[in-house]
């Protein structure tokens, strides 16, 4: 599903690697926290993945394509796959829950019918069901972040990135984030998701990848958070 | 791609950025304006050159009465008639030379008299006051020097005088019209599509949201750009309409009601050169503008 190989990433006029030699291997179905404190390569990481970026040295391979040989017209085919979920939610502010989750189809390409027979799906899967109509800003964030992951999975992505999806959010309400991710993993997507929330990583007890500047220091499976933050 | 989906989109960005729009549409509108009418100024230079040049002769005229009295050119007398004889035959050895007309004193007066029937000046005027001359049609009118150098100074010849320059004079006055015409087209085209360039930018900016999320989602460039480049070209196309209409106005107003009462002897151009040239401005309208936006998201907007 993803593999790095002796990835290396320096940004331009930077001296200090983001990423250094750092070589991993995520399966099909897997759940994976990658932990680490700021600036250590997270997000670099995950912008690796989605191809917002180009590694230095090494191949990255995300299903099954390495992305230093996509060519970049066909990058959108390969984004349609994954599925993106943020901190800070980025829903439009200007358009309904339903219209906000139509829009990732709406701009593939998707016909009518479709969108008007998922839109509905999705939102029920995600808890949301009946709040078609509201205004993303009539949510609260927990709510806002469950219209945001319908957004990532109503094109049934083959993997989910979720860059700290519960950073915003108090702890009762991530429990329920954590919940509906963990749903969608046994659907058989895989998901990557970055977080500093050391309560959700013990009590998940999944692989944990952490990275302390820009290294690999430990990949363990049914891990915990770590020993100093 | 769902048209309906793309169209909603322009739409909201034309209102966003309506103030902008309107100086997209009003600058390209003039420069298109003055660009179609720079075209159809060389067209009605070039059939005024074509018309004007084929009646256009080198005349060589002789010296009367008067003339020997009044001109330096003339000290030796009047022209006799040895003389035409001379300038006569020197003029058929001369293979430049395609036809030679003799125009005498009474015809030039009948001809002054048609031509300025109104001038207080016409009825004053008497035969032999006219000059004697001859109209010389050349092969090639470049030529004239020949003639010039051959007949300039000789007994009898008052002056040889080409016709042209005097039209040249009119033809570069025009000329030099149509060189400033296209200058301000220029400066108004570059206008235009730095006022592009920015609203592009301007709008890549506040659609910063949607676009962020249409690149995670996996929705194509082409998808991306098409509401930019059609607000760009549908701006465009606007102004190349505002501009043909002017252009059209200026026949019919500028042209037909009024130049054409006024300076009847001038062949103005007609209405098929006109609408000829709209297609090319709308075309240029629509497509500069888009390729000036498109050029604009390569900078502005990362896919």
């Amino acid at each position: 599903m993803i593999r790095f190989d002796n990835v290396s990433k320096v940004y331009p006029k930077q001296t200090r690697p983001a990423l250094r030699d750092v070589s991993l291997e995520v399966e099909k179905g897997e759940f994976v926290f990658l932990v680490g404190s700021s600036g250590s390569g997270k997000s670099t990481f995950l912008r690796l993945i989605l191809r917002e970026e180009r590694c230095s040295q090494g191949q990255v391979h995300v299903l099954g394509k390495d992305l230093a040989r996509l060519s970049n017209w066909k990058v959108p085919q390969m984004r349609r796959q994954l599925g993106t979920v943020f901190q800070d939610f980025r829903l439009l502010p200007n358009k309904t829950v339903g219209e906000n989750v139509a829009f990732a189809q709406e701009v593939i390409g998707k016909s009518r019918g479709e969108i008007r027979k998922s839109v509905p799906q999705v939102l029920e899967l995600v808890g949301l069901g009946g709040k078609e109509e509201r205004m993303p800003g009539e949510l609260s964030g927990g709510e806002q972040q469950r219209v945001a992951i319908a957004r990532a999975f109503v094109n049934r992505p083959k993997l989910l990135i979720a860059d700290e999806p519960t950073g915003n959010l108090d702890p009762q309400t991530s429990v329920g984030i954590m919940k509906l991710l963990d749903r969608i993993n046994r659907t058989g997507t895989t998901v990557v998701m970055a977080t500093h929330d050391q309560n959700i990583v013990d009590q998940m007890r999944k692989r944990v990848i952490e990275l302390e500047k820009g290294r690999l220091v430990r990949d363990q499976a049914r891990g915990v958070y770590g020993y100093q933050h | 791609m769902r048209a309906q989906f793309v169209l909603s989109e322009i739409g909201v960005g034309l209102r966003r950025n309506l103030t902008m729009t309107f100086a997209v549409v009003i600058s390209v509108a003039l420069s298109l304006a003055l660009f179609g009418g720079s075209l159809l100024m060389r067209d009605q230079v070039s059939s005024m050159k074509g018309y004007w040049y084929d009646k256009v002769q080198v005349s060589i005229f002789l010296c009367n009465k008067a003339d020997a009295e009044a001109d330096a050119n003339c000290s030796k007398g009047a022209v006799t008639s040895e003389q035409k004889q001379q300038i006569k035959s020197d003029l058929g050895k001369l293979d430049i030379v395609e036809q030679v007309y003799y125009e005498s004193a009474d015809q030039a007066y009948k001809h002054y008299k048609e031509q300025f029937k109104d001038s207080p000046l016409a009825a004053s005027l008497t035969p032999d006051q006219m000059q004697e001359s001859y109209r010389i049609k050349l092969k090639d009118p470049e030529k004239y020097k020949v003639i010039d150098t051959a007949f300039s100074g000789r007994a009898g010849v008052q002056s040889v005088e080409d016709q042209r320059d005097v039209l040249e004079n009119l033809f570069n006055l025009l000329g030099g019209m149509n060189v400033a015409a296209l200058g301000v087209m220029g400066l108004m085209l570059v206008v235009a599509l730095l006022l592009i360039v920015n609203t592009v930018r301007v709008s890549a900016f506040s659609r910063r949201r949607e676009i962020g999320i249409m690149r995670l989602v996996g929705a194509s460039g082409f998808y991306i750009q098409a509401p930019f480049i059609m607000e760009a070209a549908i701006a465009g196309l606007i102004g190349a309409g505002f501009a043909g209409t002017l252009i059209v106005g200026g026949k019919y107003f500028l042209i037909d009601q009024w130049l054409a009462e006024k300076i009847p002897l001038v062949n103005f151009i007609g209405w098929d050169v006109v609408l000829t040239k709209l297609p090319l401005v709308l075309a240029i309208g629509l497509l500069m503008p888009a390729m000036a936006a498109f050029v604009a998201l390569r900078k502005y907007l990362r896919v």
